[in-house]
């Protein structure tokens, strides 16, 4: 394995999480210290200049959404931190907090003071009560030692953080959905103009960012934006990204590794090859959403634009793997009925249009279908691509459509046999 | 029968709501807290919190039913979520279930005669690493296999023999 610069998981260790001495030790509050010295204005352009994109999945630069948000707006806004990690395949955020939870803090001390917002909320999915405890510690340590309240380390700002626990459901991992749950709304998703920076949490400007995200600003802060662009192997692209690899590989692990790395290096020396001698079909590069990639796409690199390129996304960076053995028709009935059953039921493409690919991709599976059945699947992912309310449906075709890109002899083999061919291996 | 919140509990909820411009956003945590004391959410747990907060029922009853982690039915003393998503089925998940549905002789969506466990299925617990994987209460359990699910039970079951 290459041994890749280590910056969000640098103080790692197993089962232990860094307390604030030791985060000092190795640097930490540096970044909010530098930020300080700076004007809100020079802190966000750092952080546009180093071309950080968002973390959470979608890949939108991080600077670019700062810079929307108006800093000199009068009356009440807000700070939030997406921690609503859901989407299937995606652990990365709970290693990160769990390892060394104050450079989240930092972030969103640092966050805060580029976009003027006294007060910040970090919202956590109802499965991470160990990392809730873990930021709520690091938060009152940073009180202590002048890092948020009031008037931080002297220089006339204040910030505050808040905890939120949340109780279950992805849909809150959509960002105006978030809002509402913040609220104590019903947690739909709220149409999109007006965006979160001028009408958000509470009807207030808000910003909103993913936990790793904000975690990587303090390290801009301190080393500077050329630093942050020699650390991605693809020269394009900027910085290390959290991998989460799952199913059948030898090491499901946590990994920080270089934007652009290939996933042929991912699978076979971080995830130590396809588990049993298997060989390898098909992953999922980033999460449940994003489409599958093949054996064909293995020395394409990891980052946001060129997976785009072969039709795929970075997504989350979780990296699920399946082995020659796998049915890909049932890969994606799992995937679809996740989807079915997190749907919010707000809008009739993702609530209805989900639980009929359900239904479709049963028919398949157990040797039901008929090729009228896969019109209808191709027919569904076209209506429903596009025309749903929020993001969830959408990335609900992601797979399906790749299924009738990729494997479509695999669903004729269903359909002709009469059963699934996979079945019993 | 158990209170559904220890009035001081309510007190605090109800000084910290007086503070807030949004009341309606300590819903959740108050949700949260009755069923961590009381077990589950009954309907007069939903009154007490919008009596609490100063909310319509209707407006906490829309929460209540929204989050798959609030409990709107009565569950056993240990509510065990055992994840079918997609990195825990790949690595065996549907044997994981069928052994805890064997071991504790109940389907998805019930509790054990003596009252100890309820069985659900849940989406992903975000410990694909540990695949497969089951949340029981708010500890999560990974790279589960039939004989270490056996020993989680009696464990469990220790634990809830020295509660009551």
């Amino acid at each position: 394995m290459n041994a890749y610069p280590q910056v969000l998981f640098k103080n790692r260790r197993p089962k232990e999480t860094v307390l604030l001495p030791e985060y000092e030790k190795s640097g930490g509050y540096q970044g909010l210290r530098a930020a300080l010295k700076m004007s809100p204005e020079e802190v966000s352009t750092q952080v546009k200049n180093s071309g950080l994109r968002g973390r959470g999945g979608a890949g939108f630069p991080t600077g670019v959404k700062w810079s929307f948000f108006s800093v000199d707006q009068p009356g009440d806004k807000y700070l939030v931190c997406n921690g609503d990690e859901m989407e299937p395949g995606t652990y990365k955020d709970r290693q990160l907090l769990l390892a060394d939870p104050h450079q989240l803090v930092e972030g969103m001390a640092i966050a805060a003071y580029a976009l003027q917002i006294p007060v910040g909320y970090i919202f956590l999915r109802y499965a991470y009560e160990d990392c809730s405890l873990q930021v709520e510690r690091a938060i009152e340590a940073a009180i202590a030692a002048g890092y948020l309240g009031k008037n931080i380390l002297g220089s006339g700002f204040d910030v505050e953080l808040h905890v939120h626990r949340s109780a279950g459901r992805y849909i809150l991992g959509e960002e105006t959905s978030l809002l509402n749950g913040l609220e104590g709304r019903r947690p739909v998703p709220r149409s999109k103009p007006p965006f979160p920076a001028k009408h958000g949490l509470f009807g207030r400007p808000t910003n909103v960012n993913n936990v790793e995200t904000l975690a990587t600003v303090p390290h801009i802060l301190v080393n500077g934006t050329a630093w942050f662009h020699g650390l991605a192997l693809n020269p394009e692209s900027a910085g290390t990204k959290l991998f989460g690899l799952s199913g059948h590989l030898n090491r499901t692990e946590c990994f920080e590794l270089p934007l652009g790395i290939t996933l042929r290096e991912v699978v076979e020396d971080f995830g130590g090859g396809v588990r049993g001698g298997h060989k390898f079909k098909a992953c999922l590069p980033g999460g449940a959403s994003t489409p599958y990639l093949t054996a064909e796409h293995l020395d394409v690199m990891m980052d946001f634009d060129p997976l785009e390129e072969v039709s795929s996304r970075l997504g989350t960076a979780g990296v699920t793997v399946f082995d020659e053995q796998t049915c890909m028709v049932a890969v994606t009935r799992n995937l679809n009925r996740f989807f079915a059953r997190e749907s919010c039921g707000w809008c009739t493409p993702c609530r209805d249009g989900l639980a009929m690919v359900s239904w479709l991709l049963d028919r398949i599976e157990f040797g039901q279908g008929s090729e009228d059945d896969l019109a209808m699947l191709k027919d569904q992912v076209r209506n429903i691509k596009g025309r749903s309310f929020c993001a969830l449906a959408e990335g609900a075709m992601g797979p399906v459509e790749a299924l009738l890109r990729l494997f479509e002899d695999e669903i004729k083999d269903h359909i002709r046999k009469g059963c699934c061919p996979f079945a019993g291996k | 029968m158990t209170e559904l919140l220890p009035q001081k509990q309510i007190d605090s909820f109800k000084a910290r709501a007086a503070a807030l411009a949004h009341p309606h956003e300590l819903i959740v945590d108050l949700l949260r807290a009755i069923q961590s004391h009381y077990g589950w959410v009954p309907d007069a747990g939903v009154l007490l919190t919008a009596m609490t907060l100063g909310v319509l029922p209707v407006e906490v009853e829309e929460l209540a039913t929204f989050y798959d982690k609030i409990y709107r039915r009565a569950v056993g003393r240990r509510v065990i979520h055992v994840c079918d998503s997609i990195c825990c089925w790949s690595l065996g998940a549907e044997m994981i279930t069928e052994h805890l549905q064997k071991s504790l002789g109940i389907d998805f969506g019930m509790t054990t005669t003596d009252g100890a466990f309820t069985l659900l299925p849940s989406c992903c617990l975000g410990a694909c690493g540990d695949a497969p994987a089951m949340m029981i209460g708010l500890t999560t359990y990974g790279k589960l296999t039939p004989q270490k699910i056996d020993e989680i039970l009696l464990k469990e079951r220790v634990a809830i023999a020295a509660d009551a």
